[in-house]
């Protein structure tokens, strides 16, 4: 059952959808709703990566008791905007012994990976470019792309420091690759579906990190560990350790392709955290209680967008609070850390999760009066 | 829109920014070339040598590793979608794969491929 929106954007697709196909040939009516949505996901992805790179910088100055950018508009608002303009029209710097072919493809690498898992976010109802009904193999598939783009990028730069901040990185990606795609499956196991909108349909009672309470808790924690090493950030951000590294594997970048692996790492922190919550803390679902229908009406009155951006917040917020808390690991420990503790612990807690799951000891399951679609 | 028409958008939309942002920074930007510029940024001193080297083995090793357990991934996650389903036989099934790929990370710790020297 669903409850009356008031804010909703779904209706106004439709309509924009019926508008343009009842005025206009198939083909082009198919080709404008294209671009429309090129447009829109462009647009979704670089606002995105303005907001977040002031919050962090505002949050990463609280954190440090400074005042952070406070110059540029009225609390520093636009300093993000400022910032772009200026990366535009900085120098591209060309470097004499690349490798200009791989030197230039790199770029493009990182940011269509990034852009591609943005695609098939659910950002409310009917907020979502691709769905396919593999879409958790398919965001692990188009994210792990990127780290072609970084190696490419270490490699053609011809400099020392670019090439080890490469090979960091791409030990750490493919280590803590293994561990994302095995704590997203504990959560296959329980829903039965990889479809991104039918795992959120499914949590409207239980989100899946109470349904499936011990395995799916677990599994969110090392997903969360897993995705902040994937998107090299501190404590794990080896490959461009600035003390050891200079900058890692973008050392030789200048301006606007600087600029692209700035905004892909930002935009990487989002993708993890809007995966997390989408797979574990219910996705665009509002809080919902069984049975309580006033309840669910107030809540469904905050749009689905609302919800899920406020979930995605919380989780970068715990992202940017471990960046800020913990020092950096050694590369050996980092990958201790991957194949001696979270592989074996994940392999288990997926075989525990399908004992739940056939016991029928999940909180659905057990409770369907309460939980129960 | 079918869904492999909204991948090549997406795929599309990546492209684009790349491109446009590149372009217009090329446009924007200003122009001087100067050898020394375009120097390795390393240490001040000229470089020695190419980076395009052979580089250690140990990051070879866990690719290896990675290559094993990422195509049980690929084979786990059929499986997981219809676990519900097939019940006890499923488990049982997957407990003797999963067993022999954990043997063979266990052989790897103790041979001391995950020990870094």
């Amino acid at each position: 059952m669903n409850y009356k929106q008031p804010l909703e954007l779904n209706g106004l697709l439709l309509q924009l959808d019926l508008f343009l196909r009842g005025n206009l040939p198939p083909f082009w009516a198919s080709l404008i709703e294209g671009l429309l949505i090129l447009i829109a996901v462009l647009a979704a992805y670089a606002v995105i990566a303005l907001i977040l790179i002031y919050a962090e910088r505002k949050v990463t100055a609280f954190f440090q008791a400074r005042l952070g950018p406070n110059r540029v508009g009225k609390y520093g608002f636009i300093q993000s905007i400022a910032d772009m303009i200026k990366i535009l029209i900085k120098e591209i710097i060309h470097i004499n012994r690349v490798d200009r072919f791989l030197f230039y493809a790199a770029p493009f690498f990182v940011i269509c990976a990034s852009v591609m898992a943005f695609g098939a976010i659910p950002f409310g109802q009917g907020l979502q470019a691709v769905d396919f009904n593999i879409g958790i193999v398919y965001v692990l598939a188009v994210s792990s792309l990127g780290i072609i783009g970084v190696l490419l990028a270490g490699w053609s730069s011809n400099n020392k420091y670019s090439m080890i901040g490469a090979m960091r990185s791409g030990a750490q990606f493919i280590s803590y690759e293994l561990s994302a795609a095995f704590a997203l499956m504990t959560i296959v196991v329980m829903t039965g579906t990889m479809q991104l909108s039918e795992i959120v349909e499914n949590q409207r009672y239980a989100w899946n990190i109470f349904n499936g309470h011990i395995p799916a808790i677990v599994a969110f924690v090392i997903y969360l560990i897993s995705g902040h090493a994937e998107t090299n950030r501190a404590p794990f951000d080896l490959p461009e350790a600035e003390g050891e590294l200079t900058a890692g594997y973008h050392t030789e970048y200048s301006g606007m392709q600087f600029g692209f692996y700035y905004l892909a790492e930002y935009l990487n922190m989002f993708i993890i955290a809007a995966i997390a919550t989408t797979v574990f803390l219910g996705g665009w679902m509002p809080i919902q209680i069984k049975g309580m229908d006033a309840f669910n009406q107030i809540m469904w009155y905050i749009p689905s967008y609302v919800w899920f951006i406020g979930k995605t917040a919380v989780l970068v917020f715990i992202s940017l609070w471990v960046r800020w808390s913990f020092p950096r690991l050694r590369i050996d420990l980092l990958l201790n850390l991957e194949w001696k503790y979270l592989l074996p612990i994940n392999l288990v807690n997926i075989l525990i999760m399908v004992l739940i799951v056939l016991a029928g000891w999940t909180l659905t399951d057990l409770f369907p009066i309460l939980f129960g679609n | 829109m079918d869904n492999l028409s909204l991948f090549v958008i997406v795929l599309l939309a990546g492209i684009t920014l790349v491109t446009v942002g590149i372009t217009a920074a090329r446009l924007l930007s200003p122009k001087s070339i100067n050898f020394q510029k375009g120097e390795p940024y390393e240490c001040g001193l000229p470089t020695h040598g190419t980076s395009w080297m052979q580089f250690r083995v140990g990051y070879y090793l866990y690719a290896i590793l990675f290559l094993m357990f990422d195509v049980e991934t690929i084979f786990l996650f059929p499986w997981s979608t219809v676990v519900r389903d097939i019940g006890m036989a499923g488990l049982v099934n997957i407990l003797i794969f999963v067993v022999i790929l954990g043997l063979g990370l266990a052989y790897a710790w103790k041979k001391g491929v995950l020990k870094w020297t």
